[in-house]
Formats: structure tokens, sequence, C-alpha cells
């Protein structure tokens, strides 16, 4: 199957992270032909192509950059989301350190495309040599007098999950704690700083030139028709070679883990995939010719995300993995809305009762209450993010959670790959997480 | 470092903004903790209350309010990495400095923590020591990682 490099052309070949050698490959030439072009021709270009968002809500950019206002009294943002910390997604690192001009040069596009002046690069905290390589390009384009008159600041997070959420963001980029904003107003019309404000990710982009560069329309040629182009997926966990690989959309799960990814290692079965990173439901092993495509993944009861894909092999007990996924969302959820910041302990103190066999069998029916009720009751999507895998895990591994209750114990008897995995929320004194009040 | 703080408050169109990048400069300063005075110094110079400071600092994973060894050892423990053995990487961690997770060995030289994921997560298990990262780490070179860290002491 050909690999189909887009965003990450030529980054093989050369050090892309030069300048000099990004010009040999067209580098920002594609940003001088779109200055002399008005921002309605550079939008009609992105809707053409029916690029969606690579963040993993997957809105189309076009219709998003169109929702800002034409004239503004105030000024207007390009704010770049590089604060990936989604569970099993490292693309937007790989392309920082390859193709930082390209990130900046889909910026400096976008940037004119809604005629804002200025650009923030929201990069999170733990990305230190990723951030170092794309201040050395930065400095390269703004002493070649590339930035056309745009300030733009690379902005370091310092570790909060919900950064990423793109209120979130935009709350802590003002310098107060991350907590997300109700919406509406939506950024486009109140965002930083109370003005108008389009918010995008690192590859959504870094594809821009290449979509200037190929036209809308032929690139829209690229993947499938309702998820165009290609995608950087991440590969990890049971897999032979984990790693980065920028493919169509429309790839599937099995071409991705067995032919590309080498499979399972060491002689293991397949049990299970996430395919869009944690946020999403699971998939079991009979699933795995699904198309990596946005309507494929939505028939199949998930969801492309941001494009990575965990790979589970049977040594893992999914009780286990239900429970190592809850405490992420616990540890993140910035505690605004109640049905998250309370759901989610009593996802994670369930879990551990489920696993360490105490519990009844009415109480799995419990968790999947528990999931209901914070489902669509919160401001942003990370209560959802956290009930939904976790009432798939249920959903589809029911048996599994049964004879952890009807045995009394783990049916894995200390031998699951996940077994006492030390998760963060338990060195925080105070935050006991073994307690339930049921 | 106030004048430092202001400097990087230029940037933005409100110096509020600066307050993350302040609080990391005063986080260095202060040999990786944020003490109570860092508090007053980050809200002086940025005209702000150092009570307002350490709410925001205390949002953030990697604002530490309490002292930290002088290295940084931090391991991935999040799904990706847990599936191919970051508890038994940790378990040599904890047995070669003699601590637990959120604990710094009697000498003041290794605070050893978990975090969420990191982001490395295909190179399982994510290490990162003082803030580079070092991916795969197995279980056998915990060692020589600890004894890195010891010469550089």
């Amino acid at each position: 199957m050909p690999i189909s490099e887009i965003l990450l052309a030529g980054a093989s070949e050369r050090d892309l992270t030069k300048l000099e050698e990004y010009h040999m490959v067209g580098g920002y030439a594609q940003l001088a032909r779109a200055r002399e072009l008005e921002p309605a021709a550079i939008l009609a270009e992105l809707d053409a192509s029916n690029l969606r968002g690579r963040g993993g809500a997957f809105f189309a950019t076009g219709k998003k950059a169109g929702f800002m206002p034409r004239d503004s009294p105030r000024p207007k943002y390009l704010t770049v989301n590089a604060d990936e910390s989604e569970p099993g997604t490292f693309k937007d690192r790989e392309i920082m350190l390859r193709v930082p001009h390209r990130v900046i040069e889909g910026s400096l596009i976008t940037a004119h495309a809604i005629e804002a002046r200025h650009v923030f690069i929201y990069i999170r905290g733990e990305y230190l040599t990723e951030f170092e390589v794309l201040r050395a390009a930065l400095d390269e384009a703004r002493e070649a007098e590339l930035l056309g008159g745009v300030t733009l600041v690379l902005h370091r997070g310092a570790g909060a999950y919900i950064c990423g959420e793109e209120t979130g963001l935009l709350e802590s980029l003002e310098g107060k704690r991350g907590q997300p904003r109700a919406k509406p107003p939506y950024p486009a019309i109140t965002g930083l700083y109370g003005a108008p404000t389009l918010i995008n990710n690192v590859e959504t982009m870094a594809t821009v030139p290449k979509i200037m560069e190929l036209g809308g329309e032929e690139y829209a040629k690229l993947g499938t028709p309702d998820s165009t182009g290609t995608r950087v997926f991440s590969l990890s966990g049971n897999v032979v070679r984990g790693g980065n690989y920028e493919l169509p959309n429309g790839t599937t799960l099995r071409e991705l883990i067995y032919d590309i990814g080498g499979g399972v290692p060491d002689g293991r079965e397949l049990k299970a995939i996430i395919p869009g990173g944690s946020s999403v439901q699971i998939l079991t092993a009979d699933q795995v010719d699904t198309p990596l495509s946005y309507d494929a993944m939505r028939e199949a009861g998930s969801s492309v995300g941001s494009g990575a894909i965990i790979v589970i092999d049977d040594r893992a007990c999914i009780v286990q993995l239900g429970l190592r996924v809850a405490q992420f969302y616990m540890h993140e959820s910035c505690g605004k809305c109640t049905p998250c910041r309370e759901g989610t302990r009593w996802m994670v103190q369930l879990l551990n009762r489920i696993e360490d066999g105490d519990a009844e069998e009415d109480e799995l029916d419990l968790l999947l209450d528990v999931c209901d009720r914070i489902l669509g009751h919160c401001l942003c999507p990370l209560g959802d993010a956290a009930a939904m895998p976790i009432a798939s895990y249920v959903d589809k591994f029911r048996d599994e959670f049964r004879e952890h209750v009807r045995a009394g114990r783990c049916p894995y008897g200390g031998e699951s790959s996940l077994e006492r995995v030390f998760a963060p929320v338990d060195q925080h004194r105070g935050h006991p997480t073994v307690e339930v009040a049921t | 470092m106030i004048d430092e703080i202001r400097r990087v408050a230029e940037q933005y169109p409100v110096a509020r903004s600066a307050i993350l990048p302040a609080l990391r400069i005063a986080q260095e300063r202060h040999g990786g903790w944020l003490p109570p005075e860092a508090f007053e110094e980050v809200g002086e110079a940025l005209d702000l209350t150092p009570a307002y400071c350490k709410a925001v600092a205390s949002f953030y994973d990697m604002f530490h309010l309490e002292p930290v060894g002088r290295h940084l050892v931090e391991l991935c423990t999040n799904v990706s990495c847990a599936l191919v053995g970051a508890q038994q990487v940790l378990e040599a961690f904890e047995e070669e400095l003699g601590v637990r997770p959120g604990e710094t060995t009697e000498d003041g030289a290794v605070t050893l923590r978990t975090i969420e994921c990191a982001g490395g997560c295909g190179w399982g298990t994510v290490v990162v020591v003082d803030h580079r990262y070092r991916e795969p780490v197995r279980a056998e070179d915990v060692p020589g990682i600890v004894q890195e860290l010891r010469d550089a002491d």
C-alpha cells in the first residue's frame, strides 16, 4: 500500500527544520502566493479541500474559519493548538519536530485568510525539545522577513490536559486556570481577550500549505469523500512497530496494525483496539477491518478522534483498562462542572470495587448510570470523553466485568499486563480512590 | 527576575497572559519549586496578588508547590505505556532509588513521579528525566539512568 506523504513530504530526505532546506521543497512559496489572494479565495480552497480539524473533533476547517467576522472593531486572533495530550496521541509532536516551518507557513496562510495580525501557538509545557525546534524555525522565518507584520508568539503550557480544549486553552492563554467556558458565545465571536479567535490544531495548520499547492479539489481526491486527505496516525500499545505513519484517511485498522505496524508481538492475540485516543469507544478484534474514516468509525460505534490507535492484546484485563482510563479523566477534570468532577471519581471508585471483586452485579448498571449522568451535562467534552469509553468497555466486555463480580476477584489472577499500574492520582494526598459510598 | 518577567510580558496584549512563563522563571530560580515568596515576586512583576498566582500555579502539573529533588524523573503510566510494561519500569526506579512515586530520595538528589500521557506512546515506556524525553525505557535501562543522575549530581 502506498504511503502517501502530504504534510510530512520531504522530511525523510531533507532536514526541513532548516529554512534553506524547506525552501528547496517549495517552502513558503504558498504563503507568498496566498498573500496575493483575497482572503475569501483561500477560504474557498479550504472549503473545496473538505479539510476537517485534526485535533479530534473533525470539524470542517474552512467552515470554522468562515465563522470569523469579516469586519471587527477588535483585533482578530489565530491560536494554534499544540497542547497535544490525548492519551495515545503523539503526532503533533513529530510534525513540529520534522516540519516546523510547514506549521508556521500554514498558520501564516490561515492568519491571512481570516485577516488576523496575531498568532499564538500554545504548545504543551512538556514538549521542551519541540518548543526549541519551533522557536529556532520561527527565528529563521522572522529573520527572513516572512512574518509580514504578523506577530507570532510561542506560548508554553504547564501540564494540564484540559488546556487542549479550545476554551480552556483560551483561559490559560489569558493567564488563568484552564477551566473551559460556556458556549455560546463561540470563540469566533468572543474568544481570546473577548475578541474573535480561530483555534486550529497543529496538523490542520501543517496541511494548509499543501492544500494551497495542490488545490482544494485535488486534495479532496485523497482519502475518502467524508474524510479527505491524509493524516498522521499514531500507533501504540501491543504492536511490533509503534510510531507515527502518514496515510490516506480510509486506511483500515488491519492495514495499519498488521501491514505497517507488524502486528501484535510475542504471538499474542488481538483483543481490542482504541481507534482515536483514549476518549473514544473501544472496538473488538473482529472490527479490525474498519476503515479509519469519520463515517466508517461512526458506523462501527466509535470515532476517529485524534488519529491515535492503541492496540490491546489478550493479556489486558478490560476492567483494569477502564480503571486506568477513568483515573486519567479524574486527574484531568478541571472541577468546574459537577457531573464530570464527581462522576469521574465515582467511576474510579466503582471500577476499583469491580476489579477487587467487591462489587455486586447491579454496580455494573450503576457504573453505566454514572456514565449516562455525565454525558452531555458538562460545559466541555472532557466528561463525555470519560463516560463514552468506559460505557463502551462495559457494553462490549460485559462478560469480563461479570466474571469479576461472580468470582469475587480479577480472573487474570495478577497476570494482566495492566496489573497494579500506579496512576498519578494515586500520589495525590487526600484523594483516596479506593473508598466508595454505596 | 522581575525585569525578566516584565520583558516576557511585553509579548502579550495583557500582562497577565505571561503568568505561566513567569511562574516557570520563578520556579527555575527557586530550585525547581515555588515557595511562598515566588508568588509575591510573580505578583509584583505582573500586578497580580500572590494568592492569584498560587491559584493558577496549583492548577498545572508542572508547577511544584513543595520542594523537589535536584533531578526529576517522571514516568508515564497511561494506557499505551502501561500496556508495554510501565509498571515494571516504575518498580525498577522504586528499587534503585528507594522511594515511592511522589517522593524524593533522602539526599535530595532525585524526585520520582508518575505522570499522565507525555506523548511518546509509540515508544513506551516514556521517562522524562529533567524535562528531556527518554524513549523507550525498559526496566533494565533503569540502573544506568540512576547512575547517570548520581554522577551528574
